[in-house]
């Protein structure tokens, strides 16, 4: 059913949660319908009124019906316990902890994206919304001597491979939506809110990240950001040779 | 028998009416449901047949993106001006009209049809009352809608053009483009909702109070039922929207911000707003609505499939207590989905089971409904009309839809589906080759009642399955390009995400899913071309189709078709008199295979 799905190439862990689940809905349509439509098809060629001159006014006099729609209703609440809401709970619950993880901030804005690290001393510096202006995305405190050497990037967000990431997802304009096909994740970049998300990169390469929330007339053009999965060395390599500081890239 | 008898008195009937109150009073400021539901039919479809222009362009700068927009580029640019520069589609103009089609589809093409004009029309007849309780109010309702109407086509012309935020406008890009489409999308709306809410109460007093003597309600037919239901859909979900509407007007003109949250930064500035609102709030009021709308769309169109389904068996509905429990269930559980459109806001795991197990509830009554229209095929003595062929087409096109809303419905699975082409391949499911078919199906089998003469039956089978081909053409590829993570409302039809732009990049899209926009765009022209045997056979069977043999050409059983045809001002002759169920057809021991409701017994 995978390779019937044409799904884009996984590079997650919990990715193949999702791909299964997919697999498994797609095999329980595929068996109603194709059900369905037999029983269809055949009950049109069977009645048909040439074929069949004088209706019953009782018609199906059996309650098989009954069973079956009771048998999809478990099969859904099988598929919703065992399957898809442990599956959730495990992406929004079950983080782990920022210490084992690559952390990094994303504030998405029209019509790119940005990322800040916490840089050498692995410590962010303090954010408040009473700073963000056109040239701190962020909202970065100015006086905070930890945010002097955190790193701020455009468009292409590096993460090193086989390590969870968070990302705390924003936005400083409108609603835009942080989904990269291969990792599968999708979360909405909603400004006001800074949501978490958490997932691990298996494999390394270059993975696109679109924006999948109408975000004005440059939404279509939003296709600059890369999600850059390497080695921990390449990684380290990459985020030393950035200068840290609160920059703006407008 | 009766049917004949009835046809004399009628012609004096219908010919001293337009006599009595002259052309404007007949035609335009009526009173009379039939005529208003007639006049919300006209304009719903024109608008349906423009809402499918908006779209035919938008597929053309999908599957071409930058070239010319052939026959009406040159048009658009000379009437709109840079946005349409050179007959090129613009990303704002391409927001615009998608923003538009979703708009005009949803509130005024398809709601206006199902609600405005078979409730209109239909309700008080198959419940033998003369006309519906407040007809003052129901010609209001007509007229906010239609000015509704003209202030959203209006929003094309003005400097900026129409809406751009999408169908469901989100905060804060609704209130922050720079033009004032949003703000003639708003009023337009407050336009369109104020008409229903007056429909909506109209049409519940009317069934609960004129039902005729004997119609008790589980004598109603379904189609009465699904009005029902979907009236009080929009009775208790679109005010919430009209509030919300106006809190956004008021974001948009007044400075507040209902809806703005503090810091934002737009187009390198920080915004002059005082902030402090939610944009997530707006998302919940919007699918507060949004959701028990879609079964606004879908219940009056699976009442009409069940009228049309029981007369062309020629026995009873299967199932008809399940089906009206069902539609119930349907209407009560509407209102407790909305938040599955929101699973990637940032939902968390208790709120999402929530929306997930009521999404999979829901999923229940519907399922319960098409196995019962299945199951009543089983036994019938099929005629296989016009109406019929549609009725049945939606039946496999409607199991579609509501089966691709499965892995959209699980918030796991939505991760990787949701705002892809999978999410707009399942509900034009739904809205298209289902309630559309609906639809059609309503108005062929109806038009003789209505106009006393038959759509060509030949031109009307074209028109199914030109219909049918090409709907599927256009909707089937939209699933394999959501699978592969083709995202909606990309204005260049994702050529920016393509494989070929970049190389070495993983998760990009392949040119073949990328082709399927040229083969969406021939199956769009396809679709097009199907509906015009629809139109002409449409206006043309006004004054040359065939004429009704009897006032009762399906031989069925439900009120309407006992009324003179066209039924007259007050539509019944003497009052009706009710001694059944809706679909006794075959019954044993009558000498007919239909015994009509007003029948007497004996």
């Amino acid at each position: 059913m995978r390779n019937f799905l044409n799904l884009p190439p996984l590079a997650s862990e919990h990715g193949q949660g999702v791909d299964n689940l997919l697999s498994y809905l797609h095999w329980l349509m595929v068996v109603l319908f194709v059900g369905w439509l037999i029983y269809f098809l055949f009950t049109l060629w069977r009645f048909n009124h040439k074929r069949n001159q004088k209706a019953d006014y009782l018609g199906v006099r059996n309650h098989a019906s009954s069973y079956l729609e009771v048998t999809v209703a478990g099969i859904e609440a099988a598929l919703l316990l065992f399957v898809a809401i442990p599956l959730w709970a495990q992406r929004v619950d079950a983080f782990p902890s920022e210490e084992e993880s690559t952390v990094l901030y994303i504030s998405a804005q029209q019509f790119a994206w940005n990322a800040r690290y916490a840089g050498a001393d692995g410590t962010f510096g303090g954010q408040d919304m009473r700073f963000v202006s056109d040239t701190n995305v962020f909202g970065v405190d100015p006086e905070d001597a930890a945010g002097k050497d955190d790193v701020q990037v455009l468009n292409e967000i590096h993460v090193p491979v086989n390590k969870p990431v968070i990302a705390y997802i924003s936005s400083k304009d409108v609603i835009h939506s942080f989904k990269v096909p291969a990792m599968r994740v999708t979360q909405d970049a909603t400004p006001g809110l800074r949501i978490p998300i958490w997932f691990k990169p298996t494999k390394e390469g270059r993975f696109q990240i679109y924006c999948a929330q109408l975000c004005g007339n440059g939404h279509a053009s939003m296709s600059q950001g890369f999600l850059v999965v390497e080695s921990p060395e390449a990684y380290q390599q990459w985020l030393d040779s950035k200068v840290g500081a609160a920059t703006s890239f407008e | 028998m009766q049917a004949e008898t009835q046809s004399a008195p009628h012609h004096t009937a219908h010919q001293a009416h337009p006599d009595d109150l002259g052309f404007w009073r007949t035609y335009v400021f009526s009173i009379d449901h039939k005529v208003i539901g007639v006049q919300y039919a006209i304009t719903a479809l024109t608008f349906l047949l423009f809402g499918f222009f908006l779209m035919l362009m938008m597929r053309w700068q999908i599957a071409r993106p930058g070239e010319p927009i052939p026959i009406v580029g040159s048009l658009l640019a000379a009437v709109l001006g840079d946005v349409a520069a050179n007959g090129v589609m613009s990303p704002d103009l391409y927001n615009s009209f998608g923003a538009m089609h979703g708009t005009i589809m949803v509130f005024l093409a398809i709601v206006p049809l199902a609600v405005g004009a078979f409730g209109n029309y239909l309700v008080p007849i198959q419940i033998g009352a003369n006309d519906m309780a407040f007809p003052k109010l129901n010609m209001m309702s007509y007229q906010l809608y239609f000015l509704g109407g003209v202030i959203m086509l209006t929003s094309f012309f003005i400097p900026g053009g129409a809406a751009q935020a999408g169908w469901t406008s989100y905060s804060p890009l609704a209130t922050s483009i720079p033009t004032d489409g949003q703000t003639f999308w708003l009023i337009g709306m407050v336009f369109l909702i104020t008409s229903s809410l007056l429909g909506s109460v109209n049409i519940i007093t009317t069934i609960i109070q004129l039902r005729a003597p004997g119609l008790t309600w589980m004598r109603l037919p379904f189609h009465v039922w699904a009005q029902f239901t979907a009236s009080f859909l929009l009775l208790l979900a679109f005010p919430p929207l009209e509030t919300a509407g106006i809190l956004q007007l008021m974001d948009k003109l007044a400075g507040t911000s209902f809806f703005l949250p503090t810091g934002l930064a737009i187009g390198g500035k920080l915004a002059d707003v005082s902030g402090g609102g939610s944009p997530l709030l707006w998302q919940h009021l919007f699918w507060f609505l949004a959701h028990p709308e879609v079964y606004v769309l879908i219940l009056p169109a699976m009442g009409i499939i069940a009228e049309v389904i029981a007369c062309n068996t020629r026995k009873p509905l299967w199932g008809y207590r399940s089906l009206v429990y069902s539609a119930l269930m349907i209407g009560f559980i509407s209102f407790l989905v909305w938040a599955h459109h929101m699973y990637l806001t940032g939902m968390g795991t208790k709120i999402a089971t929530f929306f997930q197990t009521t999404t999979m509830i829901i999923s229940i009554p519907s399922v319960i409904i098409l196995t019962c229209l299945l199951i009543s095929l089983w036994g019938g003595s099929i005629r296989f009309n016009t109406p019929m062929l549609f009725a049945l087409a939606f039946l496999p096109m409607f199991g579609i839809g509501g089966l691709t809303g499965l892995p959209l419905g699980f918030s796991a699975s939505d991760i990787h589906l949701h705002d892809t082409y999978y999410v707009i391949g399942h509900f034009h499911y739904v809205v298209a080759p289902g309630t559309i078919f609906a639809l059609f199906a309503g108005i062929y089998f109806w038009f003789p009642k209505i106009t006393g003469r038959h759509m060509s039956e030949y031109w009307g089978r074209v028109h199914f399955w030109g219909s049918l081909l090409f709907m599927n053409l256009i909707f089937m590829p939209m699933f394999i390009q959501g699978m592969a993570g083709m995202l909606r409302r990309m204005s260049d039809g994702a050529v920016q995400y393509s494989e070929l732009r970049v190389e070495g990049v993983t998760g990009t899209l392949s040119s073949t899913i990328i082709g399927l926009n040229q083969f969406i765009l021939w199956a769009a022209a396809g679709l097009l071309l199907a509906q015009i045997p629809f139109i002409i056979n449409f206006f043309w069977s006004i004054r040359h189709g065939q004429k009704v043999a009897s006032d009762n050409p399906w031989e069925a059983t439900t009120l309407e078709w006992q009324t003179p045809t066209p039924p007259p001002h007050g539509n019944f002759l003497r009052p009706p008199q009710v001694y059944r169920g809706p679909y006794e057809y075959s019954v044993p021991g009558y000498p007919k295979d239909f015994v009509p409701q007003d029948q007497p017994p004996g």
